[in-house]
């Protein structure tokens, strides 16, 4: 009886791995998506599959990678650094994967970078901005979005130039990408001569911010700049308007590109006239058109940054064949001397993994809920 | 300049009733059985999506009047999360009564968990909101500045009295506040004098879910977003705030919410926010080193 048992086990085990061993020599080309699937942010996570599943279909229907199909693996970190380790660890040592799009919040992609450095696998964020994802001599990690230095400088001028704003209040959500803007931002409007009158950090997850709001009017403040993330952006600009403060302009960053924000904020009348630094909308760019054409068809609009992640996806793609091999090390030497043709246009990246050229403008939010990018001012 | 100063009060009431509200399921479980339930954050969490749920129900059916949307809402919400209450202590606390005192803990932990992850996936990760009810606020001159308070943060303190001043009633002077001052007091004698206190230490679990629902309802209202991961934040300003007010006392519950709330919102408005927790936290650690019961609680007597 026993002995069945063991036989039929052992069986089991042989078919087992003779399945095994016959994936593994058609192996795909594995690539994590990591970013919040989960969690107050989860909408960027969403937008990050969406146009990584879309750019790895295409490609896939086109006969793959090197001969292999592109395979992508989910990884949650719920903007939460010690998850994005745990998940990083994950996706390099079981999951094998030969490429990361991710993370999100600068404060997840960081470390997480330090683990794909050490397993040599190249990753590329489509959306962490603050400047030390790049800063740290790490090989293989890139970025498909502009840095916090540059935006702060946009931000700032926006807020001196057009907003002719004399009295800046500049909050931050106390993390590693808001605060780090708004240092930027502030370091910008001081270099302006209109230092911030108020300069303060909210709690990520509070909803109450009245306090905050009640100085922001004892200060007289006609600007407020953000440096944050929707689900706080939200509440604030709300309870900024609840409390008879109608007059001063809200700006923020590229952290509240989701029409979550309406929802988060209680209905599309808070976030009229709302302003927020993101990269030109490559969803107007004519190279993007089909793609964009291809959501839409399917009903979905690809916003924020959909198309950034489908970018990434391409560039790591344009890398393994460019190199002609799997190996990070490899595509990242190949990327770093080659320019790719995304969907976002023809991109290219210099020594450090930022791109060459990076251009952040601004958008506004109108009383239906969307955003628009405002015409350059010069 | 006053009028700021007012009006930081003003907000710091409106939040620490809030707190107060939930604090009062804590202290009151604690008062019963010696336990914290850590699944207490999570309940209010419940609550508020169950008030998001109805209001879209009432809205469904073409209610649209203030008084009835708020009505019909707080007694599903009441009703639902009470429910919530109850089976939390069937599963978790009752059959670990005569169990470690670290076990009922330990389960309670685990529930809280089961329930984030629950109305993660029956719900969804992404941020939910409702729509604003109750538009408008007042506003009052004071010499050279102003306060404003929305009709939404009048009605929160109206009826977060409201809710504390009938259970204060409740708990004087029925029957029922009765069975749970003797059960408090020693759950053995109690028992030997006919009281059946595995059914007040329910109501006791009831109750408390019934005053999360009426702060989720609120705070729903007022804030207008949640998500799955609301109940956390929140319920440890709470458990705070009854800790402060001496923790198994039902005014100190109250008393400490609101000092949590003003002190929050005095510090961040006339120092920094940036370290609004911090002070609080110092402010807990002070009293707690003077008063190691809190501020309305009863010493604890070691009987020989």
């Amino acid at each position: 009886m026993s002995q069945t048992f063991y036989r039929k086990g052992f069986l089991a085990l042989a078919v087992a791995t003779a399945l095994g061993a016959s994936s593994f020599v058609q192996a795909d080309l594995k690539i994590g998506v990591a970013g919040p699937m989960t969690g107050a942010n989860a909408a960027f996570g969403e937008q990050y599959m969406k146009g990584a599943q879309a750019a790895a279909d295409e490609i896939n229907a086109k006969g793959g990678v090197n001969g292999e199909k592109i395979v992508l693996v989910a990884g949650d970190d719920a903007c939460e650094p010690k998850q994005a380790v745990a998940v990083a660890n994950r996706l390099a040592d079981q999951d094998k994967v030969a490429a990361v799009v991710g993370h999100f919040c600068s404060s997840s992609t960081i470390p997480a970078s330090e683990v794909y450095d050490e397993a040599g696998i190249i990753a590329i964020t489509p959306g962490s901005t603050n400047p030390q994802v790049t800063e740290r001599g790490l090989s293989a990690m890139f970025r498909m979005c502009g840095r916090d230095d540059q935006q702060g400088i946009v931000a700032g001028d926006y807020i001196v130039d057009v907003l002719k704003g004399k009295k800046v209040a500049v909050l931050h959500d106390k993390d590693t990408y808001g605060q780090g803007l708004a240092d930027a931002t502030k370091a910008q409007l001081t270099k302006r001569g209109v230092a911030p009158v108020l300069y303060e950090g909210l709690t990520r997850g509070e909803k109450d911010f009245s306090a905050v709001v009640t100085k922001i009017r004892s200060v007289g403040a006609d600007v407020v700049y953000f440096g944050g993330l929707h689900p706080e952006a939200g509440p604030l600009v709300r309870q900024l308007r609840e409390q008879g403060l109608t007059d001063v302009k809200f700006m923020s960053d590229d952290g509240i590109v989701t029409d979550e924000l309406v929802t988060t904020a209680g209905g599309a009348k808070y976030v009229d006239g709302v302003l927020m630094t993101f990269g030109a909308d490559p969803r107007m760019l004519p190279d993007s058109k089909a793609v964009v054409d291809a959501f839409r068809a399917k009903g979905t609009e690809p916003e924020g940054y959909t198309l950034y992640s489908y970018a990434s996806i391409q560039a790591l793609a344009a890398a393994f064949t460019g190199a002609k091999s799997n190996k990070g090390a490899d595509a990242a030497a190949w990327l770093k001397a080659n320019p790719v043709q995304t969907v976002m246009g023809k991109k290219e990246w210099d020594k450090k993994g930022d791109l060459k050229v990076s251009d952040y403008v601004v958008y506004q939010w109108d009383k239906d809920g969307k955003y628009h990018q405002l015409e350059k001012q010069k | 300049m006053d009028g700021i100063f007012l009006q930081q009060l003003v907000n710091g009431l409106t939040l620490g009733s809030v707190y107060g509200l939930i604090a009062i399921g804590y202290t009151m479980v604690y008062g019963i059985i010696g336990m914290i339930n850590f699944a207490h954050g999570e309940v209010y969490m419940i609550s508020a999506y169950l008030a998001a749920i109805s209001l879209a129900l009432l809205a469904y059916f073409g209610i649209e009047s203030f008084p009835l949307l708020i009505l019909g809402t707080l007694l599903f919400t009441v009703f639902v999360t009470g429910v919530y209450g109850w089976v939390i202590e069937r599963v978790a606390y009752k059959p670990l009564r005569n169990s470690t005192r670290l076990a009922p803990l330990i389960s309670a932990i685990g529930i809280s968990l089961i329930l984030q992850n629950y109305v993660q996936i029956s719900q969804g990760a992404r941020q939910q909101g409702v729509p604003t009810l109750l538009e408008g606020a007042m506003k009052f001159d004071i010499g050279t500045g102003f306060v404003q308070i929305t009709y939404t943060k009048l009605f929160i303190l109206l009826a977060a009295f409201v809710g504390m001043g009938l259970l204060t009633y409740i708990i004087k002077y029925t029957k029922l506040g009765r069975m749970c001052r003797a059960t408090q007091q020693d759950r053995k004698m109690a028992s030997i004098l006919g009281i059946n206190t595995d059914r007040v230490i329910s109501y006791v679990f009831i109750i408390g879910a019934v005053m999360a629902a009426l702060a989720g309802v609120l705070i729903t209202m007022n804030y207008g977003t949640f998500d799955f991961y609301a109940g956390f934040i929140i319920g440890i300003k709470a458990f705070t705030a009854a800790v402060l007010g001496g923790i198994g006392s039902l005014p100190g519950a109250m008393l400490g919410g609101i000092i949590l709330g003003i002190s929050e919102s005095l510090f961040s408005g006339l120092v920094n926010s940036d370290y609004k927790d911090v002070f609080s936290f110092s402010l807990l650690v002070l009293i707690l080193i003077f008063r190691p019961q809190g501020l309305l609680g009863r010493p604890h007597v070691a009987k020989v």
